[in-house]
């Protein structure tokens, strides 16, 4: 929808863009017409079309953003209408990136969000590149640890291990749980990364097996037990499937037949969905909180009109309201965030010997790596068309495919194992080949 | 089309569950002023439910709002505020009742105040200090709570306003449990006695509950330390050792389990510090005007000084831990046992209480005694000064205390400006900055106002940050988006609280810092 000329419209956020101030950063420039440049030329994603993400869409419209992207896999559910405010009961099924732009957009005149409705992993790299700021609105650790490999994935560093400012992607990350949530800002190279401190995030606690098998105590290794045991035993090969209310139905029959037999009380069928989905409680004013947060650190990030969070809020309303920031630090030798993995080759090494070196390198550990270079598919594993296209390279020199250089930086995305679990991960590595002397800026490095 | 309730409140009912939900549907909430700060808090509030909201606002839908509410957009131009903010509140519940005044909260506060009464709540957004001031003392009067929120460019404030709040379901984060321990009770001690530490079993031995160790074992220390149990970090430390000599294998969870919970056999007997004060209340000498609380109040002393020697009915529930099934399901038979026994006391002093004050003893329920019960280490009482004994009389140590702090500085600035900035608009009739010509010496006013303010309070002027002022009068009053929908969220989470009678809400004025984002509460 074409913005209607309304005079006065953007009063109050011109008074922060068009005015001086004392506690700015130091690129601020103050003019009429910031606002208008920033609609104009800053491009803007938001990952996550929930409970943070419809937040985080209305306030940038509000704060002057107007080219901005959503991307969300999910469809919407009944359960998200208690918070989730751009969706009605009729959308039920629809995606979430989908018709949550297209409520803003109606709302909002001459703002552009293009939704994207799919996994995170499926975009290009491309993709990623195009945005000057990325906002994250998610609720899983394996989504945020995503972005933030991409986002960290396009920091280029100079001989002496200084971020490059104009690779710099900057992310702003909102989570909450309950009364409870966070807000940070990422400036990767120069404020820690989501992987620096994914100690943050202590993952989620499993059940033994022994104790869901022997000794049951609480309706949650009930539940489990139904769900992680009895279903397979019962149901050979067919995969339990969360959403399916016939599989929930049956898992939560079977947990309270085995209550019953251990003398068990509390298995309902709320708790049920609750264990099976790892239900996070979620309501309406954190989400709020979190996300204006948020929003408000975009606008001072690409304005400047004032300092920014640095580099870690979090709000606690459980028990009195508690606001607290922390400033933490960045580990240089982050796998993500960092300069990169070096890894050191002879200029001899195939492609293919590349890629099987990455499954063995024990900083890596990577299997099935797809390969690119500054932006260019040295190899894709995957889809097929790419996989052909690319797969002549494999029997090349890496060497020659860098351009002969001596050393240079890549990207490779594929498998690994982090405690127990299979997931795809980018990383970016150093390769620096052996015997060959460094150009005249690579002197001083090691 | 309508969706199932418990479905679409799934994510919160988990939080407050069916009787904090019911209490959201039976409350009535005003809101004075639908700028983006009220209609963000009320727009939380319709989602998740509540019972009925009234909007108050006599203006007119003007070009700025489209810039900064997200409720109203081009169509609604010219038009009341109010009723359109209503309407697309409407959209996202129809299970909530949407009413609107067309008129001036200033002048309703003059003219009728007697319209607050019929509310729980009120939310008043984006007034100044001398409307505020009448606000409060109307809702004093009626019992009726009050909360206050402002957005100001990058600052604003959120302040709670009731005589008294009180709260049984404080539902605190980390809260030791209530095991007993140190002062096992004779069916515990005859569990724990019923168990051998030395079996051969290596499955039993490794799946004996830690509470039966630690009882096991706190009484086998006791008895060679002339009846006293580990005090001393040295005794500490040999306690856990005694417990690491009973381990068969290094591997057995269930001494782990002890030895990180052995601190437990050690812990004061009696009753925290904060539930003595409760007890010691002037309240708990209860008449027949008194609330339901401070008549379990007084029931849980007699309890404490009386059946419970000192420490207050037992909780009943235990964690869990490493056990055969067998042994903890007992386990937690024992422990429920001796809470229902517990409360059945305390809700026979309920009852004789009610009949001395001269209310019908079965007013008070059972369900409502037992949570009482369940509760009793974790009640907490909020009271909260009037606003303007506040402003006549704040706490000037919890000012100075956070006025030479660092990170903190710059949130005592922005409330003394906040307070400036009224006295501004009294004085002007305008609030400083609005002119792009007159900022400067809006800068020098304004600082005069807060710098005698500090002075009024005693406190030193030259505290107050000079870049501060300067933000004051470039904000000029804005009401960002993102900042309203920031302290808009905040409040509609206290209101949430407020009503539902459940965890600690907000216990000071909240000052939000938009610039560094170190917000800080005051107690004043
Ligand atoms: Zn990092």
């Amino acid at each position: 929808m074409a913005e209607v000329a309304t005079e006065g419209r953007w009063k109050d956020v011109d008074r922060l863009l068009s005015r001086h101030g004392n506690l700015v950063s130091a690129e601020f420039d103050p003019r009429p017409n910031l606002r208008e440049d920033i609609g104009e030329y800053v491009k803007v994603l938001v990952v996550g079309a929930g409970g943070l993400g419809c937040e985080l869409l209305k306030d940038l419209a509000l704060s002057g953003f107007k080219n901005i992207d959503v991307i969300d896999m999910d469809t919407i559910e009944v359960s998200n209408l208690n918070r989730q405010f751009l969706f009605r009961l009729q959308d039920v099924g629809k995606s979430k990136a989908e018709v949550a732009a297209k409520r803003v957009m109606e709302r909002v005149s001459g703002v552009n969000i293009v939704p994207h409705f799919g996994r995170i992993e499926d975009k290009e790299l491309d993709f990623y590149s195009n945005f000057d700021i990325i906002v994250l609105g998610l609720d899983s650790i394996e989504a945020r640890s995503y972005i933030n490999s991409v986002a960290c994935g396009f920091l280029e560093y100079d001989a002496d291990d200084n971020a490059l400012l104009e690779t710099v992607k900057p992310m702003v990350d909102g989570g909450t749980e309950g009364f409870k949530g966070h807000a940070r800002v990422i400036m990767p190279g120069t404020t820690p990364c989501f992987e620096c401190n994914i100690w943050l995030f202590p993952p989620q606690v499993k059940f033994p097996l022994c104790t869901l098998a022997e000794t049951p105590r609480t309706p949650a290794h009930c539940i489990e037990y139904a769900h992680l045991i009895k279903w397979d035993e019962a149901h050979s090969g067919k995969a339990f499937d969360a959403d399916n209310p016939d599989h929930m139905l049956w898992v939560y029959k079977e947990a309270l037949k085995r209550a019953e037999l251990f003398g068990i009380s509390g298995v309902t069928y709320s708790l049920t969905q609750g264990v099976v989905k790892n239900i996070i409680p979620a309501i309406a004013s954190t989400n709020a909180i979190v996300s204006a947060a948020c929003a408000l650190e975009a606008l001072k990030i690409v304005s400047g009109c004032s300092k920014t969070l640095s580099n870690y809020m979090t709000y606690n309303g459980q028990e009195g309201t508690h606001i607290k920031v922390t400033d933490f630090f960045r580990e240089t030798d982050c796998l993500v965030c960092g300069p990169g993995t070096l890894i050191e080759i002879e200029p001899s090494v195939t492609l293919a010997e590349f890629i099987e070196k990455l499954e063995k390198h024990p900083d890596v550990l990577m299997s099935k790596a797809s390969v690119t270079h500054r932006g260019n598919n040295l190899y894709m594993q995957a889809p097929p068309v790419l996989e052909e296209m690319t797969r002549s390279n494999l029997n090349l020199a890496l060497y020659d495919l860098l351009g002969k250089v001596a050393k240079d930086t890549v990207h490779v995305s594929g498998m690994t194992e982090k405690n127990g679990k299979r997931s795809s991960s980018l990383r970016k590595l150093r390769v620096s080949f052996k015997g060959v002397s460094a150009g005249p800026t690579d002197m001083d490095t090691r | 089309m309508a969706a199932e309730p418990k479905t679409k409140y799934d994510r919160q009912l988990r939080i407050w569950g069916e009787q904090g939900q019911s209490a959201l549907e039976n409350a009535s909430i005003c809101l004075l002023n639908c700028g983006p700060t009220g209609s963000e808090a009320l727009k939380n509030l319709v989602l998740g439910g509540i019972g009925s909201i009234t909007v108050v606002d006599g203006a007119k839908v003007e070009a700025y709002d489209l810039g900064n509410n997200f409720l109203l957009d081009e169509g609604c131009l010219g038009q009341s505020r109010a009723k359109n903010v209503c309407s697309f509140l409407q959209e996202l519940n129809d299970a909530v009742k949407v009413k609107f005044v067309e008129e001036s909260p200033v002048a309703l506060i003059d003219t009728n105040p007697s319209f607050f009464s019929q509310f729980t709540l009120v939310i008043a957004t984006q007034m100044l200090e001398s409307s505020l001031l009448k606000l409060d003392l109307i809702c004093r009067k009626s019992n009726v709570i009050l909360v206050v929120a402002r957005s100001y460019g990058l600052t604003g404030l959120v302040r709670i306003s009731v005589k008294e709040h009180d709260v049984v379901e404080s539902k605190p984060d980390h809260f030791l449990d209530d095991l007993r321990l140190h002062n096992p009770w004779p069916e515990l001690k005859e569990f724990a006695a019923s168990i051998d530490l030395n079996e051969k079993d290596p499955v039993v031995h490794k799946h004996t509950p830690y509470i039966v160790i630690l009882v096991t074992l706190a009484e086998k220390w006791a008895s060679s330390h002339k009846g006293c149990l580990p005090a001393t970090r040295q005794e500490k430390k040999e306690f856990k050792d005694l417990i690491k000599g009973h381990m068969l294998n290094i591997d057995e969870e269930n001494y782990q389990e002890a030895m990180d919970s052995a601190f437990k056999v050690s812990v004061t007997r009696g009753i925290s510090p904060e539930l003595h004060q409760i007890i010691e209340d002037s309240a708990v000498n209860v008449n027949s005007t008194s609330s339901d609380f401070w008549v379990l109040v007084a029931a849980l002393k007699e309890f404490i000084n009386k059946e419970g020697g000192g420490e207050p009915p037992l909780e009943g529930s235990i964690p869990d831990m490493t056990s055969l099934t067998e042994y903890y399901v007992n386990l937690q038979k024992i422990y429920q046992a001796k809470a229902e026994k517990d409360c059945n006391e305390i809700e026979r002093y309920v009852r004789e209480i009610l009949k001395r004050i001269g209310r019908d003893t079965d007013s008070i329920p059972k369900s409502v005694i037992k949570t009482f019960c369940r509760n009793s280490r974790k009640l907490k009482v909020c009271r909260y000064r009037t606003i303007e004994e506040e402003i006549t009389s704040p706490s000037i140590s919890e000012l100075q205390k956070y006025a030479t702090d660092e990170d903190y500085c710059f949130s005592v600035g922005f409330y003394i400006l906040l307070r400036a900035v009224d006295r501004f608009a009294n004085n002007y009739n305008r609030l400083p900055g609005v002119f792009d010509s007159e900022i400067e010496e809006d800068v020098s006013r304004l600082k005069a106002i807060a710098v005698s303010i500090l002075n009024d309070l005693g406190l030193n002027g030259s505290s107050l940050p000079e870049d501060l002022v300067h933000e004051m009068c470039r904000y000029a009053g804005a009401e960002i988006h993102a900042v309203a929908a920031f302290i808009g969220g905040v409040a509609s989470q206290e209101v949430i609280k407020l009503v539902t009678k459940q965890f600690v809400p907000l216990t000071g004025t909240l000052i939000f810092n938009g610039i560094d984002h170190k917000s800080q509460v005051f107690v004043l």
